[in-house]
């Protein structure tokens, strides 16, 4: 897996490529919690254009992050998650608390 | 059902190895009439139950077996069955529900993807001795589909 981070001021931008399942949430979740902790970050955006698969523990990381993010009033968008992702971001109702849009520019409240 | 074709796979209780347990049997249910995103859901479900044998069955120990038998039937079923000789499940009914997790932090969605992106799922454990993990997915050819 590899993580790309974008720090534009109070905004992060996470570009995820791979397979998110219990092998590297280890890692994601140390990598953006790292940058969560150290900076004054108000919006997270998640970009899972790369991200091929995802199972119930990459879902965890997620809300994880969600839960970090609302509990100092930040928010959390998830973009460019490919059909068979999307569906599993559906299925779980994580769309209803996290929005999902199809690319960073569709994104208008931030 | 005859079994047309079938592969045992066993590996260590890795997480790295999770990859490889879906991805292989992904690969060998394509030897099947079914679309790729049939192959994702039966991705997704041999991830879960791998993650659960890891995860709860081992206690993230290492040093543990997992085994993976995957058959064909009649040209038109796959059958997976994943064993792990883990602590066992002591409450199969509980484990089955939506959003229960017996670790806190986890959503508790492993099993409720497996009951909903296979035909059948059962689970057998004793507590001590193991889990065996068994799932179904039957799928209609393009031409059967076409007919109906």
């Amino acid at each position: 897996m590899e993580l790309d981070f974008k720090l534009l001021k109070n905004v992060l931008i996470v570009t995820v490529q791979g397979e998110i399942d219990m092998y590297n949430t280890d890692y994601m979740r140390s990598s953006i919690d790292n940058y969560l902790d150290q900076q004054s970050i108000s919006y997270l955006v998640l970009n899972l254009e790369k991200v091929g698969f995802i199972d119930s523990s990459g879902l965890g990381i997620i809300i994880g992050r969600y839960k970090k993010m609302k509990a100092n009033g930040g928010k959390v968008y998830i973009v460019g998650a490919n059909p068979s992702v999307e569906k599993i971001l559906v299925f779980s109702g994580i769309n209803k608390i996290i929005p999902l849009y199809k690319n960073e520019q569709e994104i208008t409240d931030i | 059902m005859n079994v047309k074709n079938y592969i045992n796979i066993e590996f260590q209780s890795l997480p790295e190895n999770v990859a490889f347990a879906r991805t292989c049997v992904g690969a060998f249910a394509s030897q099947l009439d079914c679309t790729l995103e049939e192959i994702e859901e039966i991705k997704l479900a041999v991830s879960e139950a791998v993650s659960n044998s890891i995860i709860h069955g081992y206690k993230k120990r290492a040093n543990e077996k997992i085994s993976i038998y995957t058959a064909l039937l009649d040209n038109r079923t796959v059958e997976i069955v994943i064993q792990d000789s883990g602590c066992g499940i002591d409450d199969i009914e509980k484990a089955l529900e939506p959003a229960y997790s017996s670790e806190p932090g986890r959503m508790g969605l492993g099993f409720t993807f497996m009951k909903s992106f296979m035909d059948e799922l059962e689970v057998q454990s004793q507590l001590g001795e193991g889990t065996i993990v068994k799932l179904k997915r039957s799928f209609l050819s393009n031409q059967e589909e076409d007919l109906t």
